[in-house]
C-alpha cells in the first residue's frame, strides 16, 4: 500500500474537429495507490471516457504527464503501448466484447497470445485459474451465445484478469446488467479489490459508484469533485436484501 | 508475438466461421481444380494424337500430285496423273536422305471370301511400304520383288477385314479374297495397329503390289502417292528438300513454275495437330485461369468484409496489446491458409477428376506436374496478395474506433 500506481499531472488533451480544437482534458491531476478501486464519474462530454482511454494506454495525452507503475508512456510508440496494456492492464467494457463462437476459456486465454513469453500450457493453466476466480470454472466450454449477460461480463472480468494486470480499468462494466447482475458484479469487483487489484470503474450512475472507495467526478474536462466514499455498499449484503424475483442468473 | 501463436489464432478465428471460409474457399477450389483438370485433358489430347501420328511412322513423307491447270480449268488433286513410276525411281536413285519409298494405288472395292463380303480400300504398293507405314505382319510374309514385277495375285490383309471375313477364325494365309473381280491369295496377314488421330481404322485394308492393283484392277500408269521414308527423324527437312528437288527435275519444271506435286511429312502433321491441341489446351488453361483469379477476388472480397464485421474484434486485440502488425499478420494468414488450403483441395480435386474423365469417359489426360506446382505457387501468391489489403485496413484501425464501433 501507498504505492502510487497511477500519477497524472497537468494532463490535457485536445481534438481537432476541423478548424475548432476541442479541449476534451484541461489539466487533470490525479494519483490512484495500488489497491484503489475508483469511480470515474461524470455525465457524458465531461472527458471521462478520454480520460480513461489515457488511462488505458489507448490514446496519448496532448500534454503532461502519465506515468503508469512509475513507468511514463509519453515517449513511447504504439507497439510499447501495446505492451504495456499487455502486461499492466485489464479491460472491462460495458457490451462485454466476448469473441462469438468462441468458448469461454478460449476468450479468456486471448490476451495471453499476445505475449510471446507465455507459453501453451501456462495460457491454458492461467485462463482456467481466472475463470475459476470469477466462479465460471464449470461453464469453460460454453459459447457466449450460451450465457447470460452477467456469466458473459465475468468472463470479461476473467479475461482481464488473467495477464495479472497492475490495473482493471472498467467501462460501464454494468451499463447492460439488470440490478441483481451488477450486485454480482460488483461484488466480484469488491472481492477482487479485497485481493489487493487496483480497480478504476468509470460509470455514471452514482448508486454504483457507492460500491467503490472513491470518486472523482468530471466535468467540462476537469476534476470537479474528489471524494472518499462513506457508507460504502457491501453488494453481498444489497444481494441478500434484494426482493427474490425470476430474474435469477 | 510468435508464428505458432498467429497461426493459432488465424485457425481459431477460421474455425468460427466453417461454413464461410468453405465457400470462400470454393472459388480457388474450382479454380485450382479446373485448371489441373483441364491442362490434363489439353495434354493427354495432345499426347494422344503424337502417340497415334508417330505411330504411322515419324519419318514418313508423302507426295501428292498437286493442283494443276489444263487450259484454265482447274484439277482436283486426286484427279492429277502427274505422278509417274519413274519419280519413285528417280527418288530412290538420287535423294541419299531417303530410306525408302514406295507408290501407291488404291481402290475401294468390295472384297468377299465364300459368303462373306466386306468394302474395303485396296492399296496397291512396294514391299517397302510396310516400313515406311511402321506395319508389321503377324503372320505370313511380305511379297517379294519378283512378286512385284510379276504382277502377282497376293495380297496383305488387315484384321478388320480378317474378322469381317472370316468370322469363324479359320486361318487365312493361303486362303484366296475375291476383290472386285480379282481373286487375290493371302500371303500374309498385318498385326493389328487401331484407329489413327483422325480415327481411321487403319486395319480395314488389303495391300497388294502396286503393280497388281494398277494393271489388274484399276488400268491405269500413273500413280496416286508415293510414300517415302527419311533415314532419320533429323535429315527428314533435307528428305523433303532433296525430294521436291527431284521432282521438279523429273517434272520438267521451269524455276518460276509452281510444284505439280505437294510433299508432306509426318513430322509437320504432328506439329499441326500439337499445335491445335496447343492452342485448345492454352484456352481451356485461360478459362479455368480467370475462375482462378475470380476466386481469389472472392477472398479478397470476403476478407475486406471480414475486418469490417470484426472491427470490435481488432479493437479488442489492440487493447489486449496486440500490436497492429499482429492482426495484419492474423488477416494475413487467414488469407493464405484459405487460399493455400483451398489450392490443396483444389489440387487433390483436378488430379481426382483427370482420373475419373480418364476412367469414365475414356479421355486420356496427362497430369501436368508444372500445372500443380503452378497452381499452388498462384493460390499462395492470390493469398498474400488479396489478403494484404484487408489485413493493412484492420491493422491501421484506431484501437478506440474500432472498440466503439457498432
Amino acid at each position: 500500500m501507498g504505492n502510487k500506481i497511477i500519477q497524472v499531472n497537468e494532463l490535457k488533451k485536445n481534438f481537432h474537429v476541423g478548424e475548432i480544437t476541442v479541449h476534451a482534458l484541461k489539466g487533470i491531476d490525479l494519483e490512484i495507490e495500488e489497491g484503489e478501486f475508483v469511480a470515474i464519474m461524470g455525465t457524458s462530454g465531461s472527458g471521462k471516457s478520454t480520460m480513461l482511454n489515457i488511462l488505458g494506454c489507448l490514446d496519448k495525452p496532448s500534454d503532461g504527464i502519465y506515468k503508469l507503475d512509475g513507468i511514463s508512456m509519453g515517449d513511447m510508440n504504439k507497439n510499447e503501448l501495446a505492451g504495456l496494456r499487455n502486461e499492466k492492464l485489464g479491460f472491462v467494457f460495458q457490451s462485454y466484447n466476448l469473441l462469438p463462437r468462441t468458448t469461454a476459456l478460449e476468450n479468456v486465454e486471448m490476451p495471453l497470445y499476445y505475449n510471446s513469453r507465455v507459453k501453451a500450457k501456462e495460457r491454458r493453466e492461467r485462463a482456467l485459474a481466472a475463470l475459476d476466480a470469477v466462479g465460471l470454472a464449470d461453464r469453460m466450454h460454453h459459447m457466449p451465445n450460451q450465457m447470460s449477460g452477467g456469466q458473459q461480463q465475468r468472463v470479461a472480468i476473467a479475461r482481464s484478469l488473467v495477464n495479472d494486470p497492475r490495473v482493471i480499468l472498467a467501462d460501464e462494466a454494468t451499463g447492460n446488467l439488470d440490478t441483481r447482475t451488477s450486485y454480482e458484479i460488483m461484488s466480484l469487483f469488491q472481492d477482487l479489490n479485497d485481493q489487493g487489484k487496483t480497480i478504476i470503474f468509470v460509470t455514471h450512475e452514482s448508486d454504483i459508484a457507492r460500491f467503490m472507495k472513491r470518486n472523482v467526478v468530471f466535468k467540462d474536462g476537469r476534476i470537479v469533485k474528489e471524494e472518499w466514499v462513506k457508507d460504502r455498499f457491501n453488494a453481498k449484503q444489497m444481494l441478500t436484501e434484494l426482493p427474490v424475483d425470476q430474474d435469477v442468473i | 508475438m510468435n508464428y505458432t501463436n498467429t497461426l493459432k489464432i488465424a485457425l481459431n478465428a477460421l474455425r468460427r466461421n466453417k461454413f464461410r471460409a468453405f465457400l470462400t474457399m470454393l472459388g480457388i477450389i474450382i479454380g485450382v481444380a479446373s485448371v489441373i483438370a483441364m491442362l490434363a485433358i489439353g495434354q493427354g489430347s495432345k499426347k494422344s494424337i503424337q502417340d497415334e501420328m508417330s505411330s504411322m511412322g515419324t519419318n514418313m513423307i508423302f507426295i501428292m500430285p498437286g493442283a494443276d491447270m489444263r487450259g484454265g480449268v482447274r484439277q482436283s488433286a486426286s484427279d492429277m496423273q502427274t505422278l509417274k513410276l519413274s519419280d519413285v525411281e528417280a527418288i530412290k536413285e538420287q535423294c541419299s536422305a531417303v530410306s525408302a519409298v514406295s507408290p501407291q494405288v488404291s481402290s475401294s472395292s468390295q472384297a468377299v471370301v465364300g459368303n462373306n463380303n466386306w468394302p474395303t480400300s485396296v492399296y496397291g504398293v512396294d514391299n517397302d511400304y510396310l516400313e515406311i507405314r511402321k506395319y508389321s505382319i503377324e503372320t505370313g510374309r511380305n511379297f517379294s520383288d519378283r512378286e512385284v514385277k510379276t504382277y502377282a495375285k497376293v495380297c496383305l490383309v488387315g484384321q478388320t477385314v480378317i474378322e469381317n471375313l472370316f468370322p469363324n477364325g479359320e486361318n487365312p494365309i493361303g486362303q484366296s479374297i475375291r476383290v472386285g473381280t480379282i481373286p487375290l491369295k493371302i500371303i500374309g496377314v498385318l498385326a493389328e495397329k487401331g484407329e489413327n488421330g483422325m480415327g481411321q481404322d487403319q486395319d480395314d485394308m488389303i495391300i497388294a503390289p502396286y503393280t497388281t492393283v494398277q494393271k489388274r484392277m484399276l488400268a491405269i500408269t500413273y500413280i496416286q502417292s508415293i510414300f517415302a521414308s527419311a533415314a532419320s527423324e533429323d535429315v527428314n527437312d533435307q528428305a523433303i528438300e532433296q525430294i521436291s528437288e527431284t521432282l521438279r527435275r523429273t517434272h520438267k519444271l521451269k524455276a518460276d513454275d509452281a510444284d505439280d506435286f505437294s510433299v508432306r511429312s509426318q513430322a509437320e502433321m504432328v506439329q499441326m495437330f500439337s499445335s491445335v491441341s496447343d492452342m485448345m489446351t492454352m484456352l481451356l488453361g485461360a478459362i479455368a485461369g480467370i475462375s482462378l483469379l475470380v476466386g481469389g477476388i472472392g477472398i479478397m472480397n470476403i476478407m475486406y468484409v471480414s475486418v469490417t464485421e470484426r472491427t470490435k474484434e481488432i479493437g479488442l486485440r489492440l487493447s489486449v496489446g496486440g500490436r497492429g502488425n499482429d492482426i495484419m499478420m492474423q488477416f494475413l494468414v487467414e488469407s493464405i491458409l484459405l487460399s493455400v488450403s483451398g489450392g490443396i483441395i483444389g489440387i487433390l480435386l483436378g488430379l481426382g477428376s483427370s482420373t475419373a474423365v480418364s476412367a469414365l469417359m475414356n479421355w486420356p489426360t496427362v497430369i501436368v506436374p508444372m500445372s500443380v506446382v503452378f497452381a499452388f505457387l498462384v493460390c499462395t501468391v492470390i493469398g498474400v496478395f488479396f489478403g494484404w489489403y484487408p489485413a493493412r485496413k484492420a491493422a491501421s484501425l484506431n484501437p478506440i474506433d474500432a472498440l466503439r464501433y457498432e
